[in-house]
């Protein structure tokens, strides 16, 4: 687009992200000169700093629908939606590892400054309308997530995670941007209107084959099947509190770059990419559940079964539909929810120098936490979709979007699927309830006000699960 | 379709579910308090149940105590509640169940009291919710939530086996109930709502139905449990603790016979007939070969869970004999009588099958031992036990004047009308339950007194008494006078055979 005339930008719709880069500046020269060793002032700051986003976001971007920059930048409810969310849960994230940081001497303002910048690049992925903002969003997040997962430096396995995430998220980042060049090749455009007219006018040979790379590279973005291979290392190496981070915030932020690159774009091509889609759910739906059955790591386990979860996304994404998107988004935003409070479980069982991580931590802690067992309890029951927990409603949702595009055999699959999780999110409830402690088992420790906010998450699902309508009203609007 | 004035449905599934929640709160220091507590929220909420009974309206098939409101609006899911003749006794049979288990489990829970009391009663919300939803979503909600208390119940409580059980018991339900959730959806896309009842006699061609209906049946055939897929129950209820195993057989089987006649029938009928053979035949063989098997057992709990087995076979013996009945004679008497039989025979072997598991609670409690062959001349040192045993016992083989005969005789009795072998075949249940129940009572509680420790039993107490004894006065009442029952189901079996039969 050439523009004679220079307009001034509604810098208004772009708010959030301008607050939330003004205050992650703002961390960064606060904690430089505070002297404070658990980086307090830093703490709370980005605290303020994401709560003022969530507002922010709200405030200008719900119920609008503009771009700005020259169409460089859209302003939507379900950019809205999901920037709510990664705020959210970056709030919790920083809540829920404080303490687990204190203990293994990692609580450095470099955590709240890159977490922030990488909750920064998610905000621009899902709010960008031309492939470049979307490149920009996509690498400030990524890059911003390989310096966190190799924060834990003297760690052999937090470095192998770091050099498996950084190589392979590269090459996925190559794959994206070679798409990216076919798909301006073909359209002669960046910006995504544009390319979705072009799109629905001609779709020649060069827009599909730029549209398989793109899709590589969002699959690997989201870690599904068969793109898979760094998600449990990183997982399992990371430290808990990155991995919670990029375990939840990052696959909003992915929902929000398929959307855009995927939906929004080539949606005039979806019956070139549907087959990719399905491939990718059918595959992940099989692989991860298979696979997590034989885990013996908390964290490993939940990688796994990820997969799963990520298998269920994209069969919202199937349908291609507003319903179907909705419902893609409703089942991540709740899934991530969810994990988040069972990574934050194992970072209250984790004392100094120890790691709940394995599965026979969790052994007994009904005799030693009856609230965090409950806790756990509703949250696995929501992982396996039952009823009375949120987890039911993110799968009810995808799975009549998939009934009603037809595809009844996938359903099937999906749901086959789900009593596969069953075994192993029982088999946790199992080591909580049924047996017995070996020894003394990890007791929770915790400040008060990180316990409480645990519980009220684990409540939250449960709350979900009764009354789920409002939310998914608002999962349902963000898509007109 | 009756609207109620005051929403009693809603506060008996919402009173004990809060009532356990409260009593989870309770923690077990006080664990006496919790226990009263538990007692004092069953008790009413059995007492509320009863309105039921009186509310009820007879002579109509419509939904009665009616409350609509909406609860997901974006997607059409409402908090619709309501019940008919059908689930209105068995609605009432959950108040009473969960009341007696909780009386029978007085003090004799020490670990953990106040969570076990708490799953018995956010079960008995959840089990009303399940025969008073009549929104498919909400059904489902009800249905599979179930699951988890009484995974819990059957695996902090349980026997020795019993982690293996209860996972066993949960994956089973489980992968019924994900295929039903699948029909579910694609039925409200085909009738545009969830309400079940606009889901009947919505004309779907035949191969549509027919998988429709194995949705149905995988769900409902394993919560029954049907013969091949019934393997779950004997070990769910051999290490179920004594209330576990009194609510699975007495409710939670009921619910896979009620989604027969709510569901898989009035929804897909064209599809149950064209399969009602496979049916009788599953049916059959349940009565007949799970009751030699049960013979062969040398545990009692397992001896009771094969016998629930073949006599839920006569449910949905009952059920799917209609077809053949309508087609042969030509009119709906005998399959009126065949539907009404299944019925009574669910609500009878609620009673049977809840005392028969107290009583060999009984003897666990004293012996802890549930093995046969560890047992002998009981009656010498307990004999108003031995009394109640032989009573209930004969209620099991179905002796005349007990309910269990009423139940049994109506479908055998139409089950003529269908097919001379099929009340043969049927038939056979009075030789093999007898044979199985009362060689069992014979070894039990007969005889010499073999050992020391049978020699050292003491009989009934206060509270045992009256649980068994308020169950002997229900059985006996049942078997009796089983009119009043008939009369309240009879309107709307009258109205699911037309719904059904409609078109043949």
């Amino acid at each position: 687009m050439t523009t004679d005339t220079f307009e001034t930008p509604n810098l208004m719709l772009a708010l959030p992200e301008i607050w939330m880069l003004g205050m992650a500046c703002l961390v960064l020269v606060v904690d430089l000169f505070s002297s404070d060793r658990d980086h307090t002032p830093a703490y709370w700051l980005s605290q303020v700093a994401l709560l003022g986003g969530i507002v922010i976001t709200v405030q200008t971007q719900w119920g609008v629908d503009a771009t700005t920059f020259t169409g460089n930048y859209i302003a939507d409810s379900a950019a809205a939606v999901l920037k709510v969310a990664v705020l959210l849960l970056t709030f919790l994230a920083f809540a829920y590892s404080r303490d687990y940081l204190r203990d293994r001497g990692m609580l450095q303002g470099e955590f709240y400054l890159l977490t922030l910048f990488a909750a920064l690049g998610m905000m621009v992925t899902i709010s960008a309308h031309s492939l470049l903002v979307l490149y920009l969003g996509v690498e400030l997040m990524s890059l911003s997530l390989y310096a966190l997962v190799a924060m834990r430096r003297d760690s052999p396995a937090a470095s192998e995670a770091a050099m498996k995430y950084f190589v392979l998220g590269a090459l996925a980042s190559g794959m994206l941007l070679y798409g990216m060049s076919m798909l301006y090749g073909a359209t002669g455009s960046l910006e995504i209107s544009a390319i979705a007219d072009a799109a629905a006018d001609d779709a020649g040979l060069l827009l599909v084959f730029g549209l398989i790379f793109t899709v590589v590279g969002v699959a690997f973005k989201f870690g599904a099947v068969p793109f898979h291979m760094w998600v449990p290392d990183v997982y399992q190496g990371a430290p808990t509190a990155v991995t919670l981070f990029i375990a939840t915030a990052s696959k909003v932020a992915a929902v929000g770059l398929f959307i855009r690159l995927i939906g929004e774009a080539l949606g005039p091509l979806q019956g070139d990419w549907q087959h990719m889609v399905l491939l990718l759910a059918v595959a992940s739906l099989l692989v991860g559940n298979t696979v997590a059955l034989v885990q013996t790591n908390f964290k490993r386990m939940l990688a796994y079964s990820t997969f799963n979860h990520i298998g269920f996304i994209f069969l919202g994404f199937l349908a291609g539909t507003p319903e179907g998107y909705g419902a893609a988004m409703f089942y991540a935003v709740t899934y991530a929810f969810t994990v988040a409070a069972a990574f934050g479980v194992v970072m209250l069982l984790s004392r100094q120098g120890f790691e709940a991580e394995n599965l026979d931590d969790f052994k007994g802690l009904n005799e030693r936490s009856p609230l965090f067992a409950l806790v756990m309890l509703i949250l696995m029951v929501s992982l396996t979709g039952i009823p009375g927990t949120v987890g039911f409603y993110a799968k009810w949702l995808v799975l009549k979007s998939t009934v009603e595009a037809g595809f009844i055999w996938l359903a099937v699959l999906a749901v086959i699927g789900a009593v596969i999780g069953a075994f192993y999110y029982l088999r946790i409830v199992r080591l909580c309830y049924f047996d017995k402690p070996e020894g003394d088992g990890p007791q929770p420790v915790g400040s008060g006000g990180f316990k409480g906010l645990l519980a009220a998450n684990g409540l939250a699902v449960l709350l979900l699960g009764l009354f789920p309508g409002t939310l998914v009203a608002i999962c349902m609007a963000a898509f007109g | 379709m009756l609207e109620s004035s005051w929403p009693l449905l809603s506060v008996l599934i919402w009173l004990p579910i809060i009532g356990g929640a409260l009593i989870f709160l309770l923690g077990d220091d006080k664990a006496d308090r919790a226990r009263l507590f538990a007692l004092i929220v069953s008790g009413v909420t059995f007492v509320l149940s009863l309105g039921l009974i009186v509310g009820f309206e007879p002579g109509t098939a419509a939904m009665q105590f009616v409350e609509k409101t909406p609860w997901v609006e974006v997607l059409g899911v409402n908090y619709y509640l309501g019940v008919d003749g059908i689930s209105m006794p068995l609605v009432v049979l959950s108040t009473f169940s969960t009341l007696l288990v909780v009386i029978a489990a007085g003090s004799k829970i020490q670990y953990r009291p106040s969570l076990y009391l708490a799953c018995f009663l956010i079960m008995e919300g959840i089990m009303v919710g399940v025969f008073s939803a009549l929104d498919a979503i909400l059904f489902y909600v009800f249905w599979e939530a179930i699951l988890v208390p009484m995974f819990l119940l059957i695996g902090i409580w349980g026997g020795a086996e019993r982690i293996y059980a209860t996972i066993k018991f949960f994956l089973y339900t489980f992968v019924g109930s994900v295929l039903m959730l699948v029909a579910l959806i694609y039925l409200q896309f085909q009738a545009g709502s969830f309400d079940i009842l606009e889901m009947y006699g919505l004309g779907l061609p035949l191969g549509t139905q027919i998988w429709l209906f194995v949705a149905f049946l995988l769900a409902f055939a394993i919560k029954v449990p049907m013969w091949p897929v019934h393997t779950w129950l004997p070990d769910a209820h051999v290490q179920a603790p004594t209330g576990g195993s009194v609510i699975l057989a007495a409710i939670m089987l009921k619910i896979g016979g009620y989604g027969f006649v709510r569901f898989a029938l009035p929804i897909v009928p064209e599809a149950s007939m064209e399969l009602d053979w496979l049916m009788i035949a599953l049916s059959l063989v349940a009565v007949v070969y799970i009751g030699l098997v049960a013979m062969m057992q040398q545990d009692m709990k397992k001896l009771i869970a094969y016998s629930s087995i073949a006599h839920m076979g006569f449910v949905t013996l009952g059920f799917f004999i209609v077809f053949e009945i309508v087609v042969r004679t030509g009119g709906a008497d005998g399959a009126l009588l065949a539907l009404e039989g299944a019925m009574v025979q669910m609500v009878s072997h609620g009673f049977i099958s809840a005392a028969m598991f107290l009583c060999v609670g009984v003897l666990y409690d004293r012996m802890h031992t549930r093995m046969i062959g560890d047992y002998g001349g009981v009656a010498h040192r307990m004999p108003v036990f031995a009394g109640l045993f032989v009573l209930f016992a004969m209620a099991n083989a179905g002796l005349p004047g007990t309910s269990g005969f009423v139940g049994e005789f109506m479908v055998i009795l139409a089950a003529f009308q269908a097919n001379f072998w099929y009340a043969f075949l049927a038939g056979l249940t009075l030789i093999l339950g007898a044979a199985y129940t009362l060689w069992m009572v014979k070894r039990v509680a007969y005889g010499e007194v073999v050992n020391d420790k049978v020699d050292k039993l003491e009989d009934v107490d206060g509270r045992e008494k009256l649980v068994l004894g308020v169950l002997a006065v229900a059985v006996l009442w049942l078997g009796i006078w089983p009119a009043p029952l008939i009369d309240i189901m009879e309107p709307s079996l009258a109205h699911l055979l037309e719904v059904v039969t409609d078109g043949l």
